[in-house]
Parts: structure tokens; sequence; C-alpha cells
């Protein structure tokens, strides 16, 4: 080649060259910092579960290196799977949330197996030691932070009548209502809890009928088990009732009425995960904990819950905090006299028999089918 | 040439909505079908473009990105054909009996009551090899769903009752069935917090086109688009199905089986519904739960009306449909758009194809070529 010949116009345009080279390098460089990518079932600002996890998702943004990508309302189909391969193609996500329970199979296991580098960590607890191993599931023990709200609503209600406006009778709902019936019964033995169940998670009309209904029947304390709480809390306050929340703190919503609530502590869970991802450390494939791991939490009591209900509240929620409480502790009878957990037996949270929770304990007023 | 595109059908407000064109007689005619849905597209992008601009986006960003997210690289294809797969069958569902001058908008219960059917078939047939039971799970699909709409089409036929409101109610009740089965009868008893039927296993389920990674849905879709383009266009029976379209009474008083051609396209419409619930459940799910109500059936009716009822025009516009899902994400990730922002350029889409309606035949740059 001679160098002799090298005209100016081609200098520049070896420049060119060269910096926009250089560009790219740079830009791969910020990419290689972790991109996390969240996958929410519903709205983003629900109230409800999917802005639990957003608020989660929000708590990484201070992080250095890491860029959080985020995408709602994706349907449990393979629109998810086309969305964390989008993530992964477009955005170069290593580390991926998808948050709703029907994402987990088989669309995040397909996507573990076709991506074995990359990291999925799912809400729910479902993995089991046949799952990839790259794929994680973890869940929180919010019956925990249900039971001391059901403490809450046990020493506010006036009439002993309380409401659970809930989606589907699956273990996970069922447990719920007992663990909030249990504490209410400890500030009130004779409370009862009225329970409906809408169908489905999201169902604002079936919610507002579901509250109203309960309200009509003389129910002055209500919570609820959907996605989106907004249409039983912003109702409930409206006819005077009461609420305890769920998912997340929904108090600016009924600043009168919100006694307290069993909320989701992923800003904690979040950036704990994405430390050991980025350190190198392998995050756990099943991942669960409650008050005392914190991921769950309790809503800041409302100033007009009593002394003596916010007293026995917070010496529950210390005693599970500390583990030396237990909610599903016998003798528990079921709604139809049966005995479910007998006198002697004590079962803790990791028991497995608590999964397959089919029964409302005594005290409720509903059928699971 | 108001004549050529087709007669309003006589089905009060609604029906002013379906004018069933006769597409390809001329080529200035055809033209037309392609150059004013583009022209409605471009403004509609012109549009939506001036909204993002309020709140303070590039419109020129949303453009690329919508773009590189639908079709900018090969795995965008990927995404915008996955998605546009179950609507080109769901879209079906509406188009076909619109021939008729009816307005199906039920093709969300056809596909669940496809899934279950086919569900049931394959759970049924445990020992048997994949490929009879993939085509038993067809066939009870097709057939489940078929049943299901032709019961709308049986209620307006001896009944009197509007197959619009009777095919969405048909739904409701659609969906109460699955769920009373999934939580019930058939409800594998390990599925516990996710309520669901047992699996149709591995060796089942059908895998994707080979060379890409969309599942087989889109390739039944197409020939089912082509198969009904055919039987509308091209047959003894699509045409007696135009006429009974264009005027009830004139095709009876010409002595044809008005209740016969409205059963039988009302089966069929479902039947391609309830293929799309079975493919679902074959190459996507494994198995029937709450996530097969997905909203496909409904995005099938604004598939079907942009497409102005034409089961060939159905396959593009799901295609954009389904493009317009894909760069969803892409805008939701990169601009920090809400998801509902999707939504309003659907909308846009729908409005502005809707009013250039009124452009057809008024041109006379198509009318000398087509004269």
């Amino acid at each position: 080649m001679n160098f002799d010949k090298i005209s100016r116009r081609r200098m520049l345009q070896g420049t060119a060259a060269l910096t926009v080279g250089s560009a790219f390098t740079l830009q791969r460089a910020a990419a290689a910092d972790t991109t996390v990518g969240f996958i929410y079932v519903g709205s983003r600002d629900d109230y409800g579960y999917n802005q639990a996890h957003a608020a989660g998702a929000a708590a990484l943004k201070g992080m250095a290196g890491i860029k959080v990508v985020e995408e709602e309302k994706v349907p449990e189909t393979d629109a998810v799977e086309k969305t964390m391969e989008s993530m992964i193609n477009l955005d170069g996500a290593t580390l991926l949330f998808p948050t709703s329970f029907g994402y987990f199979n088989p669309h995040m296991i397909k996507m573990a197996q076709k991506f074995p580098k990359l990291r999925f960590e799912h809400c729910g607890g479902l993995w089991t030691d046949k799952d990839p191993k790259n794929a994680g599931s973890y869940f929180g023990y919010i019956d925990e932070a249900q039971h001391v709200a059901g403490i809450i609503a046990g020493y506010s209600t006036k009439s002993g009548k309380l409401g659970f406006v809930a989606a589907k009778p699956i273990p996970q709902v069922l447990r719920n209502i007992n663990a909030w019936t249990l504490g209410a019964k400890l500030a009130n033995p004779k409370v009862t809890t009225q329970v409906i169940f809408t169908g489905d998670w999201s169902m604002p009309v079936k919610e507002a009928e579901a509250t109203n209904s309960l309200v009509d029947q003389g129910v002055d304390v209500i919570t609820c088990h959907v996605d989106g709480p907004k249409t039983v809390v912003e109702n409930a306050a409206r006819r005077g009732a009461m609420v305890t929340g769920y998912h997340c703190n929904q108090s600016v919503l009924a600043p009168k009425a919100y006694l307290t609530g069993a909320e989701w502590n992923w800003e904690v869970l979040y950036p704990r995960f994405v430390k050991m991802f980025t350190s190198g450390e392998t995050i756990p494939n099943f991942y669960r904990g409650g008050l005392k791991e914190q991921l769950v939490k309790v809503s800041p009591y409302a100033d007009m819950v009593s002394a003596e209900a916010k007293k026995k509240a917070d010496e529950v929620k210390a005693a599970l905090t500390a583990g030396t409480y237990t909610i599903f502790k016998g003798p528990i009878a079921d709604n139809k006299g049966k005995v479910v957990i007998a006198a002697d037996v004590s079962r803790g949270q990791t028991d497995p028999e608590l999964e397959k929770m089919d029964y409302l304990v005594e005290g409720v007023l509903g059928a699971t089918s | 040439m108001k004549a050529d595109v087709g007669a309003p059908i006589s089905t009060g407000g609604v029906g002013a909505l379906l004018r069933l064109p006769v597409y390809g007689r001329k080529i200035g005619g055809a033209a037309e079908y392609v150059i004013i849905p583009a022209l409605a597209l471009a403004a509609s992008l012109v549009l939506f473009g001036i909204f993002v601009g309020l709140f303070g986006k590039n419109p020129l960003d949303l453009y690329f990105y919508m773009y590189q997210g639908a079709f900018g690289t090969w795995f965008s294809w990927q995404n915008t054909l996955t998605r546009a797969a179950p609507l080109i069958l769901t879209a079906l569902c509406t188009a076909l009996p619109a021939q008729l001058g009816m307005v199906i908008i039920g093709g969300e219960g056809a596909l669940l009551i496809g899934a279950l059917s086919a569900t049931s078939a394959a759970l049924a047939l445990p020992d048997v090899s994949p490929w009879f039971v993939d085509i038993a799970m067809a066939v009870a699909g097709m057939f489940g769903g078929g049943l299901w709409i032709a019961l709308s089409g049986a209620l307006r036929q001896y009944r009197g009752v509007n197959e619009t409101i009777s095919s969405l109610l048909l739904v409701y009740i659609a969906l109460a069935i699955l769920n009373y089965l999934v939580e019930g009868p058939m409800r594998d008893p390990t599925s516990l917090n996710k309520p669901s039927t047992r699996e149709i296993g591995a060796a089942n389920m059908i895998g994707n086109i080979p060379g890409m990674e969309v599942h087989w849905g889109l390739v039944f879709g197409i020939v089912a688009a082509v198969l009904s383009y055919i039987l509308i266009y091209h047959t003894v029976f699509g045409f007696a199905a135009r006429v009974a379209g264009g005027n009830i009474r004139a095709a009876k008083v010409v002595g044809l089986s008005v209740g016969k051609l409205i059963l039988i396209t009302c089966f069929l419409a479902g039947a391609a519904a309830g293929l799309a619930g079975m493919m679902e459940v074959a190459a996507v799910q494994g198995r029937t739960n709450a996530n097969l109500a997905a909203g496909y059936g409904f995005a099938g009716i604004l598939v079907a009306f942009l497409a102005r009822q034409n089961p060939l025009a159905v396959i593009p516009v799901s295609i954009l449909l389904g493009g317009i899902g894909a760069s969803g994400g892409l805008l939701q990730r990169r601009l920090g758009l809400p998801d509902a922002s999707v939504l309003v350029l659907e909308g846009v889409i729908f409005v502005m194809v809707l009013a250039s309606d009124t452009l057809y035949g008024r041109w006379s740059f198509f009318k000398g070529k087509a004269g």
C-alpha cells in the first residue's frame, strides 16, 4: 500500500470509522453492566400485586451499574416468552423477574432451558429440583403479616363481623383468610369472617359488589386477596367500613379507613438478589421468608387503632420476627367442625401441609367449593 | 361503482360497518383496497406520533422502536408472527359470519371451548401415537368451537335472538364452564395454586415450524384463511352466503336455504376459533387453565373489522396487530410509555380505517383504471 496516496478524505473517513467503532465498544461496555428485566401481568400502578413488584424494581434503580427494564400487562401466554426473549436480545438483560404466578410453567422454564447462562427468578415458590438450575422461585409468608393485620381488625370491629373478598379458593388464599381470622380471634374469639370468592384475580365489578354486600350485612372491617385491592378499599371506605390492606400500602386511597395492611417487601428482597447476582454468589433456587427475613411487612398502624390493639399486634409481630410464634398451632377446627390441626400439632411456616390447605377455619363463614 | 363495493347490510346501525366488497374484479378496485387502508394506516401513525409528541417523546424514536420491535430483526419478526398466529384464526370467527351480515363477537368463547375439547380428547387418549392424539385434538377443538358459535347462529335463526349479544354472552358462559371444569372435575390435584387440567404430555406437543420459533398455528391460520377466501369468493356456497348477506329476503325468494347457510357458516367460524384454542393448548400451554382467556378472541374482532371481513386480508392485518403488540413491549421499555399507549394506537387505526370507508369509489383515479 502506498501511504503517500492516502488522501485527506480517506484519513477523515478512517477516523470517523474508528470513532463509530469505539462508540460501539462504549455502548457494549455500558451494556455489560447488569440489565434486570421485570415483567408484570397487570399495570404497575394497580395499588396491588404488580405495584408491589414495581416498587421492588424501583429500589434497584439507584444501584450503580444496574439498569432496569420493565414491561407491564403481559399475558400468561407465549407473549411472556417473547417478552423475556426481547429483553434478552434487544436489551441485554441477564437477570429476569417474570413476576406473575402463571409465568412459571411452561413459559419461564422454557426460557431458562433456552438461555442456560442467564438467571430467571419467579415469584410464587414453585421451583422443584426437577426444574432448571438457572431458574428460581421465591415467595413470602405473607400470612404472617395478615395475622398481625387480623389482630388489628379484631380489635377494631364493633359489630364483630369481618369481611374478606377473595379471588379463588386456592391454598395461598385460604391460608391468608385463615391467618387473618385466627389473628382477629385473638382479639375477640367471637368474631366471624364472611368470605366472598369472586372467581378470578381481577374482577373489579364483582369486587365492588362483594364489598357492598358485606357492608350491607353489617360487616365493618374488610380485607381482600385479589390482584388490585383498590376497588375493595375505596368502596369499603365510601360505605363507612374500615379496611386492612393487601399487597402494598393503600392508605392514600382511604386515609380515614385504612387501619393497617399486609404488604410485600420486595424493596428489600430485589436489591438483595441483585447483589448476590452481581457478586457472583448463587441465588438460592428456592427462597422463602416472612417477617423475620423481611420479605413481608405490616403497614404502619393508623392513629385510630386503639393502644390495646397496637400492643397485642406488636407483641405477635415481634414473636413472629423472632421466630418463636406459630400461627397454625392446634387445636384448630374448620368451619364444619372437623379438627384439621390436632391439639398437639404445631404447623410452622415451612410445613408442606400448609401448602395444601383446603379448609376455612372455625369462625369463617363461607365454603371452599 | 358503489354497487361493486357492496351494498350495506340491513342489520341496523352495525350493518353499516359491514360493506362486503367484491374483491379483485377490476385492477383499479383491487388497488383501491390496498392504497386506502395503507393511507389510513399512515394517517394513524402520524396521529399517534403527535399524541406521543404531546407527552414529550420524540415521534421519530417512536417509529424507530416500533419498526425495530416488530420487524427490525429476525427475532422481532418471530415475535410478531407468534402473536399474529392465534389472531388469524379468531378473526375468521368474525369474518365468516359477516358474509351473511352477522356480527359474531364471541370468538373468545369458541376458543375456550375448543381448548377444553382438545384437552379432553388428549387426556382421553393416554397411550396412542402423538400424531393420532394431535389429529383428535384438532377435530375435537374445531368441533367444540364450531358447535359453540353454531349455537349463536341457531338462536338467531330459530328464536330471533340477536347473534351479537348471544355470542358475547356465550363467552362468559364458556369461561364459567372452563373455570368450573378446571377447578373441579378436570383439575390436576397437584395444581394447587394454579388450578389446571392435567398436562397433555410433552410427546403430544406440536412443535415450532422448522427454522423459526413460531408454532404451527401460523400455518394452520394461513391455510384456514385461504380456504375461507376460496369458499366465500369461489364457490356456490360462498356466493349464496353473500347473497343472503346482501338481502336476506331476496335470498329466500330465489330459494336459498338461509338457515342452513347460517348454521354451516357459524360452525366453520367457531371451528376456526376452536382450532386456535387447540393450538394454544397443543403448542403453548400444554394444558387448559385460566391462562387461555388471554383475549385473542376479542382481538380477532378488531382484526376482522380492519380487514373489512375479507378472509385473505385477515392475514396481513393479523401480522400488523401482532407487530404492534410485539413493539409495544419495546415502547414501554425504551420510551417509558404505558401499555395503554398501544391500545390508543389500535383504537386510532380502527377509527381511521372505518372512516376511510367513505373514500371507496370516490376517486376518479381508480374509476378511470377500472372503467
